[in-house]
């Protein structure tokens, strides 16, 4: 008879492992697909899984089959009009009322790519294969810094706020428990006596019997003089501090909003920043991102504000830098937070205000980074900025700078700023 | 006979599965007599439905990125809704698994049941072809060997090499069976495989093709040209694993793990519409026979026969979704025709088909089931009403005319022309190419040529290059090959040194 057996409990994921190998040996292709897909869509869904293509044609598993021509005789069914000896001109592309084919039938897609969807994980994997966040490694040694309480058992020392009462009372019968023990038990035996004593006849009086019924009540005496609670019995409830890696980050946006960023070059800083930030998610809990803004002067806004408002006028950047400067050390305390900042800007600046930056960056912020990226925004030439944070480049191996002329740049510029560094 | 329902929910349970399967063998054992190997139904989710397919419903599989392809692209079509998933999977085992998908109704597990524990299980175990190429009781016990024996190689050889290799054997798997050859049971316990392999080991130590040391004049045979194989070798897999010089034991191991996977499908190919037709008729005449005695409701038989006919709708050639012609429609089709030849046949009936016209229609549905391929099976029984039911009609495509030809249509003068060519349209023979090995130069560079033996003029498709790297890698040597047309001239088609 059958046997019906009910397999639904039973793994689902029978084929992760062969998913994981098509993936792997297709990474090339998967990876070209990956970055053109992030240049092309739009910025508010990058955090999602993404569908990506792959030519059929390259991962195609050969057969020998067929080629077109030669003579071919076909059976089809549906027959209304044509009688034997009739003419049929060739349907176009070979599908159709003459040769019925059906290659398009197959999975809908036809001839064409190989389409399929990644996971959120597996497209970020992909994504940021080969980059690592630089100084990655200081952080988790030396953001230690942070402290959590976690509980660890008792203690028979400590606070009185800490007693902890169930536990010492516990204590405290156990300890009379065990004290009072032999009294006990030799009253019961004292009252075993007596009993015997008086079976015998012996009255109350009788000065064995008198001899024990004090020596009862010597030992109940005892017995209620030892103390109800007693320091011995406290407990205290122990805690002890574990220093904790720090996986906090702050990301500071800083760019420039002046009249010469337009809204073209506003999009290709907020694709950038948006990358940094999905990389930095990948490597910490817990991500704050502070916006800052400026032109003459800096603002701090929030992230619709720093995107689409419109401003105008002159570029001083040292402004932001100083408000950045005075945002992380009010707020952001550089042993606990892990900090990067990210500065995009079409490169203009108050010729003065050049040096002044980068004296601020080489003083006051490069020491509290963990990496600073900046990017700049044009296809023209440098201006005095790009010279200035040369300098800054050459003195702090965690600034990095970029040039990005268009959509199509900031992908590899961002894979080139953050690419591994071999050791 | 009084009403006595199973019961009017279209919900399953267990209980349910269980009552109907009762029901049905015992219509299927007991009154058509069906010979079924044991059945085992296994119920599971859709997801673990995609991963059966994904490994071509084989319960166990080895690892291979191309499963992994095959699952990533049936998981898409099926989430944008663009492919229902099949409502079974069975496989020719013994006991013979099918698999239920926990979403199906009751009338559809019942459906299911019909069609794959039945149905199926009876083509399986009665069908020649299954009985020649295929060992169902040891097939589960041969694959968990084929997976563990794989994992070991991918750990000792890198799973680089293991994947490169298995490329290139699934590339040939449709050329590593013997067509006329009965092969040896699929499995074997674990002695006598390892002492093949020794074997294997000791035939290519002394292979000719390994031997260096030159010949003496005198010893050499006349002409010394003899062709070496002296047949033309139609199996490539079994050629390679048996005299490629350069191949490791453990690489002819794998060669011939996929090509007696490979052969175990091999009678699934020949016989799809007689297999499908076959099932479809069995769960279609089965529910019947329960509705008859009523065990079922009018509402579950609507429910049932909206899945039916959809599964037996052939569009017509013009319609858009026309994607040939529908196995399940044909061979439901012809089963229930020769069902009808024997209860009521008419008078052309009794002229096409004198032997079983009016006959016992089990026993005549019995003896095609047995001894017949798709090929035969059409070519056997194919009536003429059927032709004219599907206004079948064939074309001619020949290129070099600008014209395609209606060659035969559905009427008196066609019908034996229409039905060779749709007998021919099943024939492995003519549907994928006849490539051999013709010969292997042993005295110089050890090349090996490969012919292609035209039919119409058809050339190879576009593949020829990769597959002679394919073939390349696995020989170790230049592989040459070669077309012959009908004419007997030969051509060079391509070559991988």
């Amino acid at each position: 008879m059958s046997h019906f057996i009910d397999r639904r409990l039973n793994g689902r994921n029978k084929s992760t492992v062969n998913r994981q190998r098509f993936l792997k040996r297709y990474k090339t292709q998967l990876k070209r697909a990956v970055a053109d897909a992030v240049n092309k869509r739009s910025i508010t869904d990058i955090d999602s899984g993404e569908k990506v293509g792959i030519p059929s044609r390259d991962i195609s598993e050969p057969v020998f089959h067929h080629g077109k021509g030669g003579v071919r005789d076909m059976v089809h069914p549906g027959n209304r009009e044509f009688m034997r000896g009739d003419k049929i001109r060739r349907p176009e592309g070979g599908s159709g009322e003459g040769s019925g084919q059906g290659k398009a039938g197959k999975g809908g897609t036809g001839e064409d790519d190989f389409v399929f969807e990644l996971s959120r994980e597996e497209f970020l994997d992909l994504l940021f294969d080969d980059l690592e966040l630089p100084n990655l490694v200081r952080n988790q040694l030396i953001g230690t810094t942070e402290f959590k309480t976690v509980r660890a058992g008792y203690a028979t020392q400590g606070a009185p706020t800490n007693i902890d009462v169930v536990r010492s009372l516990k204590g405290a019968i156990a300890r009379r428990t065990a004290l009072g023990a032999p009294s006990r038990a030799r009253i019961r035996e004292l009252e075993e006596e007596i009993e015997g004593l008086l079976a015998t006849g012996i009255g109350e009086d009788d000065i064995q019997v008198r001899e024990r019924r004090e020596e009862i009540d010597r030992l109940k005496t005892r017995i209620a003089a030892l103390p109800f609670i007693d320091t011995f019995d406290l407990r205290y409830q122990s805690f002890v501090k574990q220093p904790e890696p720090t996986s906090k980050a702050v990301m500071l946006c800083i760019m420039d909003v002046s009249g010469s960023m337009d809204q073209v070059r506003k999009n290709l800083a907020k694709r950038f920043f948006i990358l940094l930030y999905l990389f930095l998610q990948r490597n910490y809990d817990k991500i704050e991102v502070v916006f800052i803004r400026h032109h003459t002067i800096a603002q701090e806004v929030d992230e619709q504000e720093f995107f689409y408002s419109r401003e105008t006028g002159g570029t001083v950047v040292s402004s932001a830098l100083n408000l950045a400067y005075e945002v992380v050390s009010e707020r952001y305390d550089p042993s606990v937070w892990n900090i990067y900042a990210a500065q995009a800007s079409d490169g203009d600046n108050w010729d003065s205000d050049s040096g002044v930056c980068r004296d601020i960056l080489m003083q006051q912020i490069m020491p509290l980074m963990r990496y600073y990226a900046y990017v700049e925004i044009t296809p023209r030439q440098h201006q005095s900025l790009w010279y200035a944070y040369q300098e800054v480049m050459a003195a702090h191996a965690h600034f990095a700078m970029q040039q990005i002329d268009g959509t199509d740049d900031i992908y590899p510029v961002f894979r080139e700023l953050f690419k591994r560094q071999d050791v | 006979m009084t009403k006595r329902l199973i019961t009017d929910s279209s919900e399953w349970s267990f209980p349910l599965l269980e009552r109907f399967d009762r029901e049905i063998a015992e219509r299927a054992h007991n009154v058509y007599g069906l010979d079924t190997y044991a059945n085992q139904v296994e119920v599971i989710s859709s997801e673990q439905m995609i991963d059966a397919y994904s490994s071509v419903g084989l319960p166990i599989y080895y690892q291979h990125w191309s499963f992994g392809k095959q699952f990533v692209a049936t998981e898409q079509t099926y989430r944008r809704g663009q492919m229902g998933l099949a409502y079974e999977i069975v496989i020719n085992s013994d006991p013979c698994i099918a698999y239920l998908m926990e979403e199906n109704s009751l009338p559809m597990q019942a459906l299911v049941i019909a069609h794959a524990s039945y149905g199926h299980n009876s083509f399986f175990k009665g069908n020649y072809l299954f009985r020649t190429w295929t060992s169902a009781d040891a097939i589960i016990d041969y694959l968990v060997f084929a997976r563990k024996y794989i994992a070991q190689c991918e750990e000792r050889y890198g799973h680089e090499e293991v994947e490169l290799l298995l490329d290139s054997c699934h590339a040939l798997m449709n050329h590593g069976v013997d067509r006329y050859k009965r092969p040896a049971p699929l499995s074997m316990a674990e002695e006598q495989r390892r002492q093949l392999e020794r074997e294997t080991y000791l035939q290519y130590q002394v292979n000719d093709l390994w031997r260096t040391l030159p010949r003496q004049e005198g010893s050499a045979e006349e002409g010394g040209e003899i062709r070496w194989p002296e047949e033309p070798q139609e199996n490539l897999l079994y050629f390679i694993e048996k005299n490629a010089p350069l191949l490791e034991p453990w690489q002819r191991e794998v060669v011939r793990i996929v090509r007696k996977i490979g052969q175990y499908f091999y009678p699934q190919r020949q016989t799809q519409v007689m297999n499908e037709g076959w099932a479809t008729f069995w769960h279609y005449t089965l529910l019947n026979h329960l509705y008859d005695d009523g065990l079922v409701s009018d509402g579950f038989m609507m429910e049932f026969l909206q899945s039916h006919t959809s599964v037996v709708l052939q569009p017509p050639f013009d319609a858009p979704y026309y994607n040939g012609i529908n196995p399940y429609a044909l061979g439901f089709a012809m089963m229930r025709d020769i069902r009808r030849i024997c209860e009521s046949p008419t008078e052309e009936d009794r002229y096409w088909f004198p032997d079983f016209a009016g006959g016992d229609w089990k026993k005549v549905l019995d003896f095609a089931m047995r001894n017949f391929k798709d090929e035969s099976f059409i070519a056997q029984f194919l009536s003429p009403t059927l032709m004219r039911d599907f206004h079948l009609f064939a074309i001619c495509d020949d290129d070099r005319e600008e014209h395609l030809n209606v060659t035969a249509i559905h009427e008196e003068q066609g019908y034996r022309a229409l039905r060779q060519a749709l007998a021919e349209q099943y024939n492995l023979g003519t549907r994928e190419p006849n490539i051999q090995v013709f010969s292997v130069d042993r005295r110089g560079d050890r090349s090996m040529t490969l012919r292609h033996f035209t039919h119409n003029r058809r050339p190879l498709g576009d593949s020829v290059e990769e597959m002679l790297r394919h073939i390349r890698r696995l020989w170790g040597f230049a592989v040459r090959l070669e077309s012959v047309d009908e004419q007997g001239r030969v051509q060079l088609v391509g070559e991988a040194i």
